[in-house]
């Protein structure tokens, strides 16, 4: 059928020479098509490509003939060959009078060539032309291929004309010269900007159409400056509303939807222009209400428009009814069966969580189907959501997932991006410096080339200083377990160049520090790594040599970067040495090593040359002088640079009074011109013959001029006013370049300051992370007690700590970050099992904590550890507790609360007598006048059997989790029967990745 | 911002290409491939020469054991290299509209070779390619990461609306033979990267405009090469 179909309409086609086609064309695409092979085809290319070449320049071919030609050419290069040579002839078909020749060029040229090619100058003039014809179909072709063709030097020759046919009558013109205007802001936004208010007065145009183009260039512009656009915000919240109460022709509807594409580039400006602004969100409401309301979640556009609401929502100054209505339809995007709606449900989740965390537990399943989902980009989805919601206490789980990922994929680009994702949250929320190593190993195993090598330098670090603690036997402990992992790891081939340096590096550092390992055991291993490191880099030159482009280079670029590696290993192989020899004890020089040292002094390159011999050289040194040279476990200490040299101030001071000429920096040598020496240049006028291209500059402070004057009169300091300025110099004014001199001192600075990262590290209280949770456990214990205010109060502190924990990365005190790491922990339990359970599972961590951590430091006081403005009754329950029970037992406090008469029975609890507790238990309900706390106070037996119950349930349900349906109703079944509700039927690994 | 149409056949062949913004990767695979390019990778292995060779004397012996950020010259890396390399051969094939062929052939792997359950949005190289199928063709729009995808599906589906609407029952032949209509059509729908017209009906009348004048055109066409004819009679 489909063929017969086919068939109809080729041999329509052929009579009616298919709009205007000519048989030979027909036949070309036919015979491509039924091309067997791509040889064939680039054979029947290249001929047609000569037939056109032969044809094009024949002067006698008519001008309709030259048009299919044309065309003929489009499709060629289409399919990928080369026709260059017929682009000019494109370029003399726009001249052509006639309008349909004209299109036609110009939409080849188009398809040609850019802004950028040598060809544009000829077109110009015919824009420009064009641009003033009274035909309006002229002007729309000149305005599309103006749109393409003019960059930012043709600019200024037609701009007059395109701002002019703003006002054209015609619509489409109108339409066509705000789309212009538009891409040459996009181009060059300072020879448009007095244009700008233009803009402002097409929105007011009749045609819906024009308004509609208007609003591309004005989100950019809002972008760009949001707060001088305020004033427009009511305006753009009128014409939504007027959309969507369908005021528009209804030629703009669109499957039933009015104007789907006005509103959502409007709901795109309203989200910039009430981001941060109260008043400004405040006029949205309504509208955005509105279309809530109306929105249809059954077709396509329906879903665009409900998930732009959703992303102006979370721009826009939150309101809980507005959040409410966007968490709704996320969770129906979520829902949805098709993958389409599930990724934008994932997008606009990880939106709305930086609003209010909370959304994001009542997802965790559809999150966890869609992070095990077939589908790549929805997964990639994911993970670009559990990036956004880790925190200290998931951040193993997620990277860990991250990685597992990674290492499956081959896409170069995003393999690079998640590897610095784990980089950043393993650097930021790692739980231990141990786990820091093993995670870091991994990502260097796998992605070592993609992570920045800076990466590698924290981790040296990290190994070298250890916790920043005094604590020495810790940091020792965590060498040899680095050592340890690394002599695992060193024999495996292809390891990343960066890895392998930091592995030469620990093992020449701290390879024999504990004694386990022998000298020449770890020196065989660095041998070997050095000898294959060297033959496959040099294999990998020969194969490259057989790419003959710049050889010559790529030989110097590769011999660097292969050589470097080596020169790691042996100075790790220096290091050992020295060590040993230091130690007093006798080394024996292997015959791998010495081979390998014979071969490094004829190395060609100088720096491997010198290393080998050094060490030839240190093994003749007797052991004072080893260690000397060598100090043991000197990595730590500060390196002081004299970047001055004023050590040479003598030599130098000395060369002048035997006559020598004082030394003129060339920044200051006449006749040398660089553009990054223009401000001393300045100073020196005089002596600078030459031209100078810049506008005149304000006058520097006068303190440069006069250490210049300084150095002219004390030549002895020449050197420490010039290499000062030169140095800071780099820093505020990067782009320039600069004498070669200063270069490496300014590229020093630069990188010096890079280092803020290792603060982290260095911070003693990261490590102990148990105590942390137990005391703010403890809170939720007492926020539980307190009956039903308990809930509301922990989620309002909690939004205040999330606001705080944004900022994380910069300052905010370790107190803080406990505080929320350890609230998300309670709430996430709570959100697993709802309603009834709330009070049940803030239990569970004091239970689970106390097990382990039996005496835990003394809390901190209260009022540190809620910020901003807790709610009262939090404080009051929390102080006296904490000034009347110092020992920081949650129960023993809460045994205080309880008061004298009832306390020691109830809460000697061990999981395994609860039930015999609980007689006990009704005895106080009964009694007891205060049955505020002691409700409280019982819940804890109570809910740590039924706890241990779910948590049985829990692991059942988790071991068997499995794709069929019967899996799913049995998972169902033991889930009601141990009291979870269904929807947390894989609680452990929830708790692992949301609390 | 729309960077760029595709429009693939179900065994790869490109059908429409249209690039809107030249300053992608576009930028850069010309640039190494030119002589300008060459010239800048030897200016990069200078520079990196001229490091190693100065600093690592002065920095790497000063402390025996540490190495400090300073002594740490940032080294090419192979993946670097392989990188530029490919680049400069990969620049020398330039395709249409000057679209390299790897960028089309990478495209092509990846869309084509997905599954009809997926979700129709692939990531690449820091953008997102929206596609749609229909038929045996593969519409597919390449866009900023923090596009809005769903509407660029529906801008998809607007074109083939309007390619529908124009050719009566759109099929892969008619776009085969008439790829300049459907880039008319195109040009009417998008404009440097955005939606210029979201009405049916104002597209419609516009090319039905243009149409009339080519009719036109060629009717006088061919009435004066009647008139000639009759003349030479």
């Amino acid at each position: 059928m489909e063929q017969l179909r086919t068939i109809g309409r080729e041999l329509a086609m052929g009579s009616q020479g298919g709009w205007g086609q000519s048989k030979e064309f027909l036949d070309l695409v036919k015979s491509i098509g039924e091309a067997r092979s791509k040889a064939e085809e680039d054979r029947i290319i290249a001929r047609e490509l000569e037939h056109l070449k032969r044809r094009l320049a024949d002067p006698d071919v008519p001008r309709r003939k030259m048009k299919e030609l044309l065309l003929r050419l489009v499709y060629a290069e289409m399919l990928g060959h080369d026709a260059s040579f017929g682009h000019i002839h494109a370029v003399k078909m726009t001249h052509d009078e006639s309008l349909p020749l004209k299109r036609t060029g110009y939409l080849a040229v188009a398809l040609f060539i850019d802004e950028r090619h040598d060809l544009v100058i000829l077109v110009v003039n015919t824009i420009q032309k064009d641009l003033r014809s009274d035909n309006y179909l002229v002007v729309c072709a000149a305005l599309t291929a103006a749109c393409r063709l003019i960059g930012e030097e043709a600019m200024p020759a037609v701009l007059p004309q395109v701002v002019e046919l703003l006002a054209h009558p015609k619509e489409a013109v109108r339409k066509k010269a705000v789309m212009a205007l538009h891409r040459f802001y996009q181009r060059s936004p300072s020879s448009v900007s007095h244009l700008v208010s233009n803009f402002r007065k097409r929105l007011c145009d009749n045609d819906p159409g024009v308004m509609g183009a208007t609003l591309c260039p004005l989100y950019d512009l809002i972008l760009e400056d949001p707060s001088s656009y305020k004033d427009l915000v009511v305006s753009f919240v009128n014409i939504l509303k007027q959309v969507a109460e369908r005021r528009l022709p209804t030629s703009y509807d669109y499957h039933q939807m009015p104007a789907p594409f006005i509103q959502i580039k409007l709901l795109k400006i309203l989200a910039v222009l009430g981001s941060g602004d109260k008043q400004a969100s405040g006029h949205m409401y309504t509208v955005l209400g509105d279309i809530f309301r109306k929105g249809d979640t059954t077709s396509n556009i329906g879903n665009a428009i409900l998930y732009e609401c959703i992303c102006c929502i979370s721009s826009i100054f939150p309101n809980p009814k507005m959040l409410e209505a966007a968490a709704e339809t996320t969770s129906k995007f979520l829902k949805s069966d098709s993958h389409n709606l599930k990724y934008m449900g994932i997008d606009a989740l990880g939106r709305l969580i930086k609003i209010n965390p909370d959304i994001a537990e009542e997802h965790q399943l559809a999150v966890i189907d869609c992070l095990e989902d077939p589908d790549d980009t929805l997964k990639r989805k994911t993970f670009e959501l559990l990036y956004k919601m880790t925190k200290s206490t998931n951040v193993e789980v997620i990277v860990d997932r991250m990685i597992e990922y990674m290492i499956n994929i081959t896409d170069h680009h995003y393999k690079t991006e998640i590897a610095s994702r784990c980089v950043e949250l393993a650097e930021q929320f790692a739980p231990s410096n141990q786990w820091f190593i093993q995670t870091m190993n991994k990502v260097f195993e796998h992605a070592g080339d993609l992570v920045n090598i800076k990466v590698a330098h924290n981790l040296m670090r990290l190994i070298a200083e250890g916790f920043g603690e005094d604590d020495e036997g810790a940091d020792s402990q965590l060498r040899s377990s680095a050592v340890d992992s690394y002599l695992r790891i060193v024999g495996e081939p292809k390891l990343p160049s960066s890895f392998l340096q930091i592995i030469c590096w620990v093992l020449g550092e701290y390879g024999t520090a504990d004694g386990r390992y022998s000298a020449s055991y770890i020196i065989g291993k660095l041998c070997d790594v050095a000898e294959a490191h060297l033959t496959d880099d040099t294999v990998k030159v020969c194969s490259h040599i057989l790419a003959p482009i710049s050889f010559v280079t790529y030989f110097g670029l590769f011999l660097s970067c292969v050589l470097y590696t080596e020169a790691y290993a042996i100075s790790a192989i220096l290091k050992i040495i020295a060590f040993e020899i230091a130690r007093g004890r006798k080394i024996d020089m292997l015959p791998e090593c010495q081979t390998l040292v014979d071969e490094l002094s004829a190395s060609h390159s100088t720096d491997l040359q010198q290393r080998a011999y050094e060490l030839q050289a240190l093994l003749g040194l007797d052991k004072h002088a080893v260690e000397s040279v060598m100090p043991s476990d000197a990595s730590c200490e500060d390196i002081e640079v004299d970047r001055n040299l004023s050590f040479l101030n003598g030599f130098v001071q000395q060369a002048l009074e035997s006559g020598a000429s004082p030394y003129i920096p060339e920044s200051e040598r006449s006749g040398v011109i660089s553009v990054g020496s223009y401000r001393s240049q300045e100073q020196h006028e005089t002596s600078a013959h030459a031209l100078r291209f810049e506008a005149y500059e304000l006058p520097k402070a006068s303190l440069p001029v006069a250490t210049a004057q300084a150095s002219m009169s004390m030549p002895t300091t020449d050197l420490v006013p010039v290499s000062e300025p030169g140095y800071y110099k780099e820093d505020h004014q990067t782009s320039r370049s600069q004498p070669s001199g200063d270069s490496l001192s300014g590229e020093f600075g630069v990188k010096l300051r890079l280092d803020g990262v290792q603060k982290k590290w260095g911070r003693p209280t990261y490590s102990s992370s148990t105590p942390s949770s137990s005391t703010s456990s403890q809170q939720a214990t007492n926020g539980g007690s307190h009956s039903d205010g308990g809930g509301s109060t922990s989620s309002h502190t909690r939004e205040s700590s999330y606001g705080s924990k944004r900022q994380q990365g910069t300052e905010v005190s370790a107190e803080k970050q406990k505080l929320a790491a350890s609230l998300f922990g309670s709430s996430a339990a709570k959100a697993d099992r709802k309603a009834q359970a709330s009070r049940k599972t803030a239990k569970e961590s004091p239970l689970s904590e106390k097990a382990t951590v039996t005496n835990a430091t003394p809390p901190p006081i209260k009022e540190q550890l809620t910020p901003a403005a807790p709610p009262p009754d939090l404080l009051d329950l929390g102080e006296p507790v904490s000034s009347s029970a110092p020992s920081a037992d949650p129960f023993s406090q809460l045994e205080g609360l309880l008061g004298p008469a009832s306390a020691t029975p109830v809460v000697s609890e061990t999981p395994a007598t609860v039930s015999s507790q609980t007689p006990d238990l009704m005895s106080i309900f009964s009694d007891d006048v205060q049955t505020g706390p002691s409700s409280g106070s019982t819940e804890p037996t109570l809910g740590d059997s039924s706890l241990k119950n779910s948590q049985k349930g829990a692991t059942a349900v988790a071991s068997k989790k499995g794709p069929s349906l019967q899996d799913a109703l049995q998972k169902d079944a033991t889930a009601r029967q141990v009291g979870v509700t269904p929807t947390g039927n894989n609680p452990n690994l929830f708790k692992d990745l949301l609390g | 911002m729309i960077n760029f149409v595709l429009l693939i056949s179900r065994q790869g062949k490109v059908r429409l290409t249209k690039w809107y913004s030249p300053y992608t990767q576009k930028e850069r695979t010309k640039r190494l491939g030119t002589k300008e390019g060459e010239k800048d990778i030897y200016r990069m292995a200078r520079i990196r020469e001229r490091k190693t060779r100065d600093i690592n004397p002065n920095q790497m012996y000063q402390g025996w054991g540490r190495p400090t950020p300073d002594a740490f010259v940032r080294r090419i890396q192979e993946t670097e290299i392989e990188e530029a390399l490919k680049r400069m051969k990969s620049g020398k094939a330039m395709g249409p509209d000057g679209i390299p062929i790897e960028v089309i052939r990478e495209l092509s792997g990846l869309i084509l070779t997905r599954g009809p359950k997926l979700c129709n949005f692939v990531e690449w190289r820091g953008y997102k390619v929206v596609y749609r199928r229909y038929a045996s063709l593969y519409f597919c729009m390449c866009v900023d990461a923090d596009d809005n995808e769903l509407e660029i599906l529906e801008i998809i589906h607007h074109f083939v609306e309007i390619l529908d609407r124009y050719f009566g029952s759109v099929c892969e032949l008619d776009l085969i033979f008439n790829f300049h209509k459907a880039y008319y059509i195109l040009d009417e729908i998008l404009i440097a990267g955005e939606l210029q017209e979201s009405s049916k009906k104002n597209v419609a009348r516009l090319i039905a405009a243009q149409d009339s004048l080519v009719e036109a055109a060629k009717e006088e066409a061919s009435s004066i090469s009647n008139i000639i004819a009759q003349a030479t009679k």
